[in-house]
């Protein structure tokens, strides 16, 4: 299905007439949901690449997640020189497994001077879903960014998910991918380029997703499209935003995010994920410690609020960071005399 | 819990012919009876195979073809008295009025497989025969590993290096296990098997300089002493943290049985290795995934200062086999004959019927547990002693040595000569080594450097320059 997808599209050229534009545009620019980027890249690379190979218990499935004795198993094929693409129901559920993924994946090429490496690729919903609790909503993007050897990448539109799973699986160090459960049904224009079987997006290297001049917004996964309503809103009352889509958070890419704050010379970080010792930490430190000159506010952090999830639907929406959070918090980086908290 | 692999789905006949494992559940499944399915049956070529085991009231089972001859919940009922059976998802299951448990401790513990006797004299023929070359080269590692063992714990008191393992007691588990495969078997260790890697040719001084973490050891001085690794001697880099080396026996299996390869793979343990939740799930991945490793567990009777009395009430560590549905043998781990004919056919058994075979090998830890440990603590030096004496491996496969004429009491004093000669040669040399390059703190963390790291090593070298005293050599 894919294949004939590429022709038709390939037989349109891209058009620069606005008129017709308008006209070509459902047929030359295709939408994709994250879960068909994810599914459709998965595809090509094992085509293409018969070491790859898939394991886990929601490959096809939707069970029950249980233990995760198969990191150790998967680790070990990665050893012997196969491709493993491991995949849990949730990253909660990898907690079963986290000392396979740290201490035999991420430290093992190190630990063995460069004799063992493990090309293996960790991945799965990460952060909170929608009514699953406390024990299934739990961000992991700072934990396991903190782990030297591993590189941990998290997309947020169907080009993230495309480009940043084959150039994952094409590592040959150990990934960890978290997606993101709600982005799953989304769409996103995808275009030829994305589609092609050999798209990559390089590892460490973010996304501007929209320019601005005012405030820097930096965030990850689905916080990014939160924070690009937030940049229409703001828009509206003259504030500027430039919305960076991390996409890696291991490595960091430092120098494109302090390069926007030494231009807009204030930051706001949004995530999901507890507060402290987040990822928005690492950003403020890195920004700090390179830019300090540059900075017009103190840095605005957005995080998930300080407790386990609560599973209300009410509760659930105060517990994590929502589009006028992240406005109001470009407003007191702004000096716009705003409230700290929610007024509901 | 359903266990799902996948494939790209050309690799689907492959998969099929080689590793038979559709048509063994074929076979069993052919007096099976479907419980509901409520996913479609009919699989198009290309999607990958499933496997779906799940022992629950909602299980289901699907595979690629097979003829339920009866539905579910029919009785058969074989007339004139037989019990009736019925078909529960897992099998057929006989009934039977008794209200009977199962023993919770066998009258009569499993039988433990022995070539050997105390005066180094074989018991029946029961053995593979092996050649006076390998025979003498099996005891010669025995000898050096001892010595090598006693006298690098010797080096460690005297401060010279910090930490130190001996597999005082278990030279016949490391070298016989050893002789028995070949070099393309690929073994994961846990840290007491140093002799495997003795035996497939690391040298002395290799152990020295990894132990001194100098420039020259092969792990660039990034892991404690006795943790050794060896690509070329295919024997995977030792891991501190206790039992993670079974599920990557299995996962590697697996993927030595996905190419075809005339090999397997042997992993080592302790009695405590056998409590974690890792041996679990390796076993049970290894039995349901039918692929071709060895999982030796060396039952020393200690693991650290738990004796097994604490570890397990099971019979040990081989009735653990069958409840996962492994082949399983205990052997006398202080006979290097048995030890090596189990082995031997454990591999055989491994690789031709893609299944793995569990061996206890029983044995005493006749050292302490490492450096860190003064096993007088908590148990009496006589059994310590008792152990070492009377039923110390090398003695004994010594002994059959000379019952067959291949060894003389002067080659023993030669050989302990030299083998002490070297260890301690290989000390010195290694001692005087310098320390691995500062670069090596930043290489292998990832295949390429990241920006960062070649930030940090620039900037530790200016450090370094500015302030020479402060940084040795």
């Amino acid at each position: 299905m894919l294949k004939n997808l590429r022709r038709a599209v390939g037989a349109i050229p891209f058009m620069r007439n606005p008129a017709l534009a308008s006209r070509s545009y459902s047929v030359s620019v295709k939408q994709m949901m994250v879960r068909e980027a994810l599914n459709s890249a998965l595809d090509e690379e094992m085509s293409a690449d018969p070491t790859v190979f898939l394991m886990g218990e929601e490959v096809g499935e939707y069970q029950g997640a249980y233990k995760a004795g198969f990191t150790g198993l998967g680790v070990g094929a990665a050893y012997y020189g196969l491709k493993p693409v491991i995949e849990f129901m949730t990253f909660n559920f990898a907690m079963q497994g986290v000392d396979h993924i740290i201490n035999s994946a991420a430290k093992t090429n190190y630990m063995s001077s460069g004799n063992i490496n493990v090309p293996i690729v960790f991945r799965g919903p990460n952060g909170p879903a929608a009514g699953v609790g406390a024990q299934h909503s739990q961000c992991y993007a700072s934990w396991y960014g903190a782990i030297p050897g591993l590189k941990v990448v998290s997309p947020y539109s169907s080009e993230d998910a495309r480009g940043l799973l084959k150039a994952a699986i094409r590592d040959p160090d150990p990934v960890v991918f978290l997606e993101n459960e709600l982005l799953y049904g989304e769409s996103f224009p995808v275009s030829k380029q994305v589609l092609d079987s050999d798209f990559t997006i390089p590892i460490g290297k973010a996304k501007i997703e929209k320019e601005g001049n005012d405030v820097s917004i930096v965030s990850f996964s689905r916080m990014v499209g939160f924070s690009l309503k937030a940049a229409e809103i703001l828009a509206k009352d003259g504030i500027d935003a430039e919305v960076i889509n991390l996409r890696s958070i291991r490595p960091l890419d430092r120098s494109t995010v302090n390069a926007s704050v030494r231009k807009t010379n204030r930051l706001v970080t949004v995530e999901e994920g507890f507060p402290q010792h987040g990822v928005g930490a690492e950003i403020c430190a890195s920004v700090v410690s390179d830019s300090f000159g540059y900075l017009d506010a103190p840095v605005e952090r957005i995080a998930g609020a300080d407790v386990p999830m609560p599973y209300a639907a009410n509760l659930e929406i105060i517990a994590l960071p929502q589009v006028d959070d992240i406005v109001r918090a470009a407003k007191r980086a702004c000096y716009r005399s705003v409230p700290l908290s929610a007024t509901r | 819990m359903a266990l799902y692999l996948s494939k790209s789905g050309k690799h689907l006949p492959n998969l099929k012919q080689k590793f038979g494992l559709l048509r063994r559940i074929n076979n069993n499944l052919s007096s099976c009876s479907w419980s509901c399915c409520f996913h479609h049956q009919n699989q198009p070529s290309l999607s990958p195979i499933p496997i779906g085991i799940i022992p629950t009231l909602f299980s289901f089972r699907r595979f690629e073809s097979s003829k339920p001859d009866k539905h579910l919940g029919s009785l058969h009922n074989h007339g004139g008295g037989h019990p009736q059976v019925l078909n529960f998802p897992g099998g057929k299951v006989k009934f039977t009025p008794d209200l009977k448990f199962l023993s919770d401790y066998p009258d009569e513990r499993v039988h433990c497989y022995r070539v050997l006797d105390g005066s180094g004299q074989t018991v029946g023929s029961n053995f593979v025969q092996i050649e006076k070359d390998v025979a003498l080269k099996m005891y010669k590692d025995m000898v050096t590993l001892q010595t090598m063992d006693t006298i690098f714990y010797e080096a460690q008191r005297q401060g010279r290096i910090s930490f130190y393992v001996t597999a005082t007691g278990e030279e016949a588990i490391n070298i016989a296990s050893a002789a028995a495969l070949t070099i393309d078997d690929l073994v994961f260790p846990q840290y007491r098997e140093a002799g495997v890697l003795l035996w497939r040719g690391f040298t002395l001084q290799e152990f020295a300089h990894q132990c001194f973490g100098n420039k020259y050891d092969n792990g660039k001085g990034r892991q404690m002493p006795a943790h050794y690794g060896s690509n070329k001697h295919n024997y995977f880099t030792v891991a501190s943290t206790v039992a993670t080396q079974i599920p990557h026996a299995v996962g590697a299996a697996y993927s030595l049985k996905m190419d075809g390869r005339d090999a397997c793979t042997i992993t080592y343990f302790g009695d405590g290795g056998t409590s974690t939740g890792d041996f679990h799930a390796a076993m049970n991945f290894a039995a349901v995934m039918e692929v071709p490793v060895i999982l030796l567990c060396r039952n020393n009777g200690w693991a650290i200062s738990t004796p097994v009395s604490d570890q397990f009430r099971s019979d040990g560590v081989v009735v653990k086999g069958q409840a996962y549905g492994v082949r399983s043998i205990r052997v006398d781990g202080n006979d290097a004959l048995a030890v090596f004919s189990a082995v031997h056919f454990a591999r055989k058994m491994a690789i031709s019927e893609s299944q793995p075979v569990l061996i206890e090998a029983l044995t005493y830890r006749a050292g302490h547990h490492s450096t860190s440990d003064d096993s007088s603590k908590y148990r009496p030096i006589e059994e310590i002693e008792w152990w070492k004496e009377a039923q110390n491996p090398v003695a004994r496969f010594r002994k059959w040595l000379e019952g067959q004429g291949w060894w003389a009491p002067t080659s023993e004093s030669e050989l302990r000569e030299y083998a002490r000669h070297e260890v301690l040669q290989a000390i010195q040399v290694a001692e005087k080594v310098d320390k691995p390059d500062l670069a090596q703190l930043f290489t292998d963390v990832y295949d390429v450097p990241p920006s960062n790291l070649i930030d940090q090593e620039k900037s530790l070298r200016e450090s370094v320059e500015r302030h020479p005293h402060e940084y040795s050599h």
